[in-house]
């Protein structure tokens, strides 16, 4: 398993998270297949707005819950998060794997690319970006414990350039 | 049957049960016909009912009873291929099916037209499907549907009933929900 996968699956045992849904993504696909093997229960959803309700019905059932997913999920759940998680006052960890960077090679991930901290900053929803692994699995923990003491949804943009990073951490 | 008779025909059948209900008027009516704590009242994510229904069902013992539309779950059809594929047991999915977006005016649903959700839901695969016209057949789908992951398309008039705004506030709606989620839990895993 890589380094990556390791730091992120550690950081939401760490964070009290025992809840998942997920929309399939590379970069997190060791993550994915693993989450039930650390005690985390792991809801693939079919849609970025469906796993957010999922993930509130599950914060009212008592569980921690994290959303997995890219970030051209982040306009597929906008509404949600606002109208529901806002509103209601539900926390959301989300673990949101950054598209359209630098390296990005698929052109139609670009535009929302740059559009996606604009987009957190515009609905007000906290979020870390991570310089380093090691950041990553401080942020994990940090936005968790913000997420679930203002109850709210709060992020945590994975750059796919810590992937490269991987190799020498 | 009205939506509201089919809502109290639900509710009269209740004991600790959640239940999770779409936004609009058919929260208003619930409200109307029997709040209780263990009623979440959605006033926004249209289409995220039965979703939130799922989550919840896999993290309580307690039965889960949705409340949705036909316009709602429409935008989030989706939703029918987890809760199949999950299948929680104690996930009852109540679609007041008006073939209409009530709320918003009375706009035509496409279940007015070739859809029928009892087949999605069957072609979905869930196994429990049922359809219900009357009061009576929804009673008996309803107590039929317990202990199994259901759903359960009740075709109810277009239209609203005449009741109020609900007086509690979003947090409000949450907080006492979540107690009464806790408050239970610890019986129902006593038994
Ligand atoms: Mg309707």
């Amino acid at each position: 398993m890589s380094i990556l996968s390791q730091v992120i699956l550690s950081s939401l045992v760490k964070a009290g998270v025992n809840f998942a849904v997920s929309v399939p993504d590379t970069l997190f696909a060791e993550v994915l297949e693993k989450l039930e093997d650390v005690g985390i229960i792991h809801v693939p959803v079919t849609r970025e707005e469906e796993g957010v309700g999922v993930a509130a019905g599950a914060y009212l059932g008592g569980k921690r819950p994290v959303i997995l997913m890219q970030n051209s999920g982040l306009g597929n759940c906008m509404n949600a998060l606002l109208s529901l998680n806002k509103t209601f006052g539900i926390p959301l960890l989300m673990l949101i794997s950054q598209r359209g960077g630098r390296r990005e090679k698929v052109v139609a991930q670009i535009p929302m690319g740059k559009a996606t901290i604009p987009l957190l900053k515009a609905a007000c929803i906290p979020f870390y970006v991570s310089e380093s692994l090691q950041q990553l699995s401080e942020h994990v923990v940090e936005a968790a414990n913000h997420a679930w003491r203002d109850e709210i949804p709060v992020a945590v943009i994975v750059r796919r350039e810590l992937v490269e990073e991987d190799r020498g951490y | 049957m009205k939506r509201i008779e089919a809502i109290r025909c639900v509710v009269e059948e209740l004991s600790d049960e959640l239940v999770v209900c779409n936004i609009g008027y058919p929260s208003r009516e619930l409200y109307s016909v029997g709040d209780r704590d263990e009623n979440f009242y959605m006033l926004g994510s249209m289409g995220l009912a039965s979703s939130i229904g799922l989550g919840l069902a896999l993290s309580t013992r307690k039965r889960v009873v949705v409340f949705d539309g036909d316009g709602s779950l429409l935008m989030n059809l989706g939703s029918l291929v987890t809760i199949a594929n999950r299948s929680p047991s104690n996930l009852t999915l109540i679609v007041l099916d008006n073939e209409s977006y009530s709320t918003t005016g009375g706009q035509p649903s496409y279940t007015a037209g070739k859809t029928s959700l009892a087949r999605i839901a069957k072609a979905a695969g869930i196994d429990n499907v049922l359809e219900a016209r009357s009061p009576g057949e929804l009673k008996r789908a309803f107590n039929e549907s317990k202990g199994k992951t259901s759903v359960i398309i009740a075709k109810v008039e277009k239209g609203n009933a005449d009741v109020p705004i609900i007086p509690l506030s979003p947090y409000k709606i949450k907080k006492r929900f979540m107690e009464a989620v806790k408050s239970g839990h610890a019986a129902s895993t006593s038994n």
